[in-house]
């Protein structure tokens, strides 16, 4: 309840803000407006964000199973530990927005550069927790997996990997929320549909208003990936959740 | 004080070394531990019992364990995202043992029983009360069923009442095996040990084997039991 009462009080203070000082539409567009192009522009609109939302769940989902992927392998082999690790943090020290032409150079101005864009910052928050999750098991469990002559596929399957589902979760929310970033930086640099590259084409026409209507729809389409990745990861660590309560 | 000397074989240490980089726990330790018999080792903290007891375990590195053996440690350890029944079947699942899995399964639910929870097979851990968890690990322990079961201080976080429960339960389940129990509770040393040896110095020496008269589990209000609680507890503390 609080967070709408905030944000009701914000657009008042927005809209007054643009009556009171007369800025052009063309540079702070008030709300209301914002509202009226949201509703006559709805059919647009929702075709782009359909476009952006397909290029962000698929982004999601690579990264997903690329990150856990390469995590597993790294908690399971020292050799690749130790030669791939670095590359992956190198990886991300280059700002993707500094790749993100390249991507489209190579992937084209279509769905495919976006999707690897969103992977690529996706994937790293998800190595990053579930290597961390994984190499942090309980040293008491692993001693009892010891004195039960459990062999390391069965250790590393059995009992580090789901502890380690937490440390997953939480990687994976962090990627549900930098997913946009990804799927944006690549319709800014070049596409050919979607709610960034409405934006890019409004504003330079000068249709703030719209612009402004997409960037509504952008944060939605965010937030609800966001809760749809809390909500599935939740299910994924039932212990965790009851813990919580 | 003597040995008891038993026809099964014993489990024997002998020269044993336990240290951790300079510090040294154990030197040239020799401790013959009887068979089917429940050796309580007691020391202050910081001795070296739990050391010992994981150097039994083959859980030091250079440590070589003579024989399989079930552990049973302080916390019960029991895996959140299993419920009960498999988390007493965890030593079969984790060695992908299918034929020994499905011969266990009886004996896991008779132990989950036996234990009290019988009726909870399928629930999770967190669900459940330490007294309760701690009862499972023991009835996971014991489905093991290895001959030697290693025990450090396994109800060690239980309120009172609950341990002189626990301790009735396992003397009962654990009668026949080889059971080493480390514990810094002089009562609980004297109510479930056939033997109790005490641990101090360091590097530690293991003293001469007491056997209280009796059998296991001993009553806590037997006045010669307290009498000898009385000696170890000073003992203990004239040991640094």
């Amino acid at each position: 309840m609080r967070p709408l009462i905030t944000a009701v009080g914000l657009l008042l203070a927005w809209e007054a803000l643009a009556w009171a000082t007369g800025v052009p539409v063309y540079i702070l567009p008030p709300p209301t407006r914002v509202a009226v192009v949201l509703v006559q522009r709805f059919d647009l609109l929702i075709e782009q964000a359909a476009w952006t939302a397909a290029e962000m769940m698929l982004g999601l989902v690579l990264g997903l199973v690329l990150g856990a992927t390469l995590a597993v392998v790294f908690a399971a082999s020292a050799g690749w530990r130790r030669w791939a690790l670095p590359l992956v943090i190198i990886s991300q020290a280059i700002p993707v927005i500094a790749i993100a032409p390249l991507l489209v150079l190579w992937l084209g101005y279509g769905m495919a550069s976006k999707v690897a864009m969103a992977a690529l910052v996706i994937f790293f928050p998800v190595v990053s927790a579930l290597y961390d999750g994984l190499s942090r098991t309980d040293p008491g469990w692993l001693d009892l997996a010891q004195t039960m002559d459990a062999p390391p596929r069965a250790v590393l399957l059995q009992i580090k990997l789901p502890a380690a589902l937490p440390a997953f979760a939480s990687g994976a929310r962090i990627a549900a929320a930098v997913a946009p970033i990804g799927a944006v930086i690549g319709e800014w640099v070049g596409a050919s549909a979607g709610l960034g590259f409405l934006m890019t084409q409004s504003l330079a026409r000068g249709q703030t208003p719209l612009a402004f209507a997409a960037l509504v729809l952008l944060c939605l389409l965010g937030l609800a990936l966001y809760h749809a990745t809390d909500w599935v990861t939740r299910r994924l660590v039932p212990w965790q959740s009851l813990q919580g309560e | 004080m003597t040995f008891v000397v038993v026809a099964s074989p014993p489990l024997s240490v002998r020269g044993a070394r336990i240290a951790f980089g300079d510090r040294v726990v154990a030197n040239n330790l020799a401790l013959e531990f009887p068979a089917s018999r429940t050796t309580c080792l007691l020391g202050r903290s910081g001795v070296g019992k739990t050391s010992l007891l994981r150097w039994l375990a083959g859980l030091l590195p250079g440590a070589e364990r003579t024989q399989p053996t079930a552990y049973m440690a302080q916390r019960d350890l029991l895996l959140p995202w299993l419920g009960l029944l498999d988390n007493v079947l965890l030593g079969f699942r984790l060695r992908g043992d299918a034929a020994g899995l499905e011969a266990a399964v009886p004996r896991a639910r008779r132990l989950l029983t036996e234990v009290g929870l019988g009726d909870r097979l399928g629930d999770r851990p967190e669900t459940l009360s330490a007294g309760m968890r701690q009862r499972a690990a023991l009835a996971r322990t014991l489905c093991e069923d290895r001959q030697v079961v290693l025990m450090d201080e396994p109800f060690a976080h239980l309120d009172a009442v609950t341990r002189l429960d626990l301790q009735d339960l396992a003397v009962r389940l654990l009668a026949g095996k080889t059971v080493i129990l480390v514990t810094h509770d002089p009562l609980e040393a004297l109510r479930m040990g056939h033997q109790v040896r005490v641990l101090s110095g360091s590097p530690f020496a293991v003293g001469p084997a007491l056997e209280p008269p009796g059998a296991v589990p001993r009553d806590p209000t037997d006045p010669v039991l307290l009498g000898l609680q009385g000696l170890l507890i000073a003992e203990l503390r004239s040991t640094p």
